[in-house]
């Protein structure tokens, strides 16, 4: 028997070198996502959590350096370290085919002057998929005739699922939403992660990438916070929204407006000059001298980064 | 009180407002909400003398506006304010943080001095102050951009899906800075975003109404 299919992160860095500093995008990451599961990793704007998505994908550009591995493990071939795959590898076997990208924005993802059906049916034959652009649009809840508009004819709904169609044509076990309700009002984003749960429920892997806490509570089956780019915390939906661990997460939470709509003290460091230890003791109220020292990273039995978690009161 | 009526907007053959009108009180939050694509943001622009209307009136504490964009007149330009939804669009790249928030300043030709104020108000640090746009966080490009729309101390303040793309605790903080300055002012303060949520708590405590912008006005 093959064993499932699953994405496995393990101490996964990405460092940006420019001239006169080093941007820590991406520090010690490990997570994993299989099928029928989808993670959430949730953040603010400039944490890092979107350089995770392009090294996933093998699109950072030239001056970043990687270590750590990300083993995509598809079952039916040896696995993948997708962090050192070569670039052949990544286009040929990778991209579109084990892993479906929704991009951040349906409206400047698709190319304006062609119509979305040529733009489907290019990537079926790229792809090599043997369906026709109608099966898939109908899979992906469009009518055909949907198809023979060009991308400014389409509602922003229309066009999310165009890119969800185009995402799927590769029939990828592992789909990739980098922000993907950015912009989007609310019945949008709803129908967004109604879509993006319905294909971890039909057995794919879902890694959602977002700001979007209320996002991320419709389709998540696990949380992992990052913050100044490490992951602080990782532990199961229903715990994180009910009672997280972390104070940066439950900072967070509780900065919601259908909460105490109260903001963090002070600002995130930047990844150019992070402090030592844990990089939020500086905006922490349980913080003391033992946060000088580095916290563990989310691993195994061990669900938070935190010399001080706030005490769980979910019944275990 | 700043008020448009009957305001038409087309783009093109496109109608996109159809005769809408909209009441913003001094000391008060009034909400407006709406699907994408209703025309939110395109009143946004004609509330803050942006754009002409084809058709319709707009009057800012009983004076009407019969100029647009840079004709308007200097006393009644400084009175309303807009925060847009993507900072990145809304500055200059060339700028340096605090040449965007001391630009209503120099416009005016007042001392940039109350710019700095501002600027640490919202956290941001003397450091930050000398970076330009590509070299910080949208969180932090729309910090400065709430401060430029305070320099010069409007009546009317109106934001756009001002915090859409950013995370909840800067939403919090950015939406408790524009409170502060409505209580200690008494401007007033026309939330635009298609969140219900924050709409609710944004409006909730000086009581201000939510409007419907799809209910407003058949746009034909």
């Amino acid at each position: 028997m093959k064993p499932p299919p699953r994405l496995r992160v393990e101490g996964l860095s990405v460092r940006f070198h420019l001239p006169g500093a080093t941007v820590q995008a991406v520090t010690d990451a490990h997570f994993e996502v299989r099928p029928g599961q989808c993670l959430a990793l949730v953040g603010e704007s400039g944490c890092g959590k979107s350089v995770m998505a392009h090294a996933l994908m093998g699109l950072l550009p030239g001056n970043a350096s990687i270590e750590g591995a990300a083993w995509l493990e598809s079952g039916d071939t040896p696995p993948v370290n997708l962090i050192a795959a070569p670039e052949k590898v990544l286009a040929r076997t990778v991209r579109g085919r084990r892993i479906g990208l929704v991009p951040q924005s349906p409206a400047t993802h698709l190319t304006p002057v062609r119509t979305a059906r040529a733009q489907l049916t290019e990537a079926l034959r790229e792809l090599g998929n043997p369906d026709r652009a109608d099966t898939l649009a109908e899979r992906a809840g469009l009518s055909p005739s949907d198809l023979d508009r060009y991308p400014h004819q389409l509602s922003g709904g229309m066009a999310q699922r165009v890119v969800n169609a185009i995402a799927l044509a590769g029939d990828p076990w592992l789909i990739i939403a980098d922000e993907p309700t950015s912009g989007l009002d609310r019945p949008l984003v709803e129908a967004t992660m109604t879509e993006l749960r319905r294909l971890a429920d039909d057995g794919r892997a879902v890694l959602l990438i977002t700001h979007d806490l209320r996002a991320a509570q419709q389709v998540a089956d696990h949380v992992a916070v990052m913050y100044a780019s490490r992951i602080l915390s990782l532990e199961p939906a229903a715990d994180f929204f009910t009672g997280p661990r972390h104070p940066y997460a439950a900072g967070l939470l509780d900065a919601l407006p259908s909460r105490r709509f109260a903001a963090i003290p002070g600002q995130p460091p930047e990844l150019t000059d992070l402090p030592e230890g844990c990089a939020f003791r500086p905006r922490c109220a349980r913080a003391t001298d033992d946060c000088g020292r580095l916290p563990l990273p989310p691993l195994g039995d061990n669900r938070v980064a935190c010399h001080h978690p706030l005490e769980s009161h979910v019944a275990r | 009180m700043l008020r448009a009526e009957g305001v038409v907007v087309s783009y093109g053959r496109q109608r996109v407002l159809g005769g809408v009108g909209i009441e913003v009180s001094p000391g008060q939050v009034t909400g407006l909400a709406g699907p994408s694509g209703c025309g939110k943001s395109t009143l946004a622009r004609v509330l803050a003398m942006l754009l002409k209307p084809a058709a319709g009136r707009l009057t800012v504490d009983g004076v009407d506006v019969r100029r647009w964009r840079h004709r308007v007149p200097r006393e009644l330009r400084g009175q309303v304010a807009l925060i847009f939804q993507q900072p990145r669009l809304a500055v200059d790249p060339r700028f340096t943080l605090l040449d965007v928030i001391a630009e209503p300043l120099r416009a005016a030709h007042r001392s940039i001095e109350h710019a700095r104020e501002l600027a640490e108000e919202m956290g941001l640090t003397p450091e930050l102050l000398s970076r330009r746009p590509h070299e910080v966080s949208d969180g932090q490009l729309q910090r400065a951009c709430v401060a430029r729309s305070l320099t010069l101390r409007p009546r009317y303040v109106i934001c756009d899906e001002m915090t859409t793309m950013l995370d909840a605790s800067t939403q919090a903080h950015l939406v408790a800075r524009l409170e502060a300055y409505r209580l200690e002012s008494g401007a007033g303060v026309l939330a635009i975003t298609h969140d219900d949520e924050l709409l609710i708590r944004w409006t909730g405590p000086s009581g201000g109404s939510i409007r419907h912008l799809s209910e407003m006005a058949p746009a034909a």
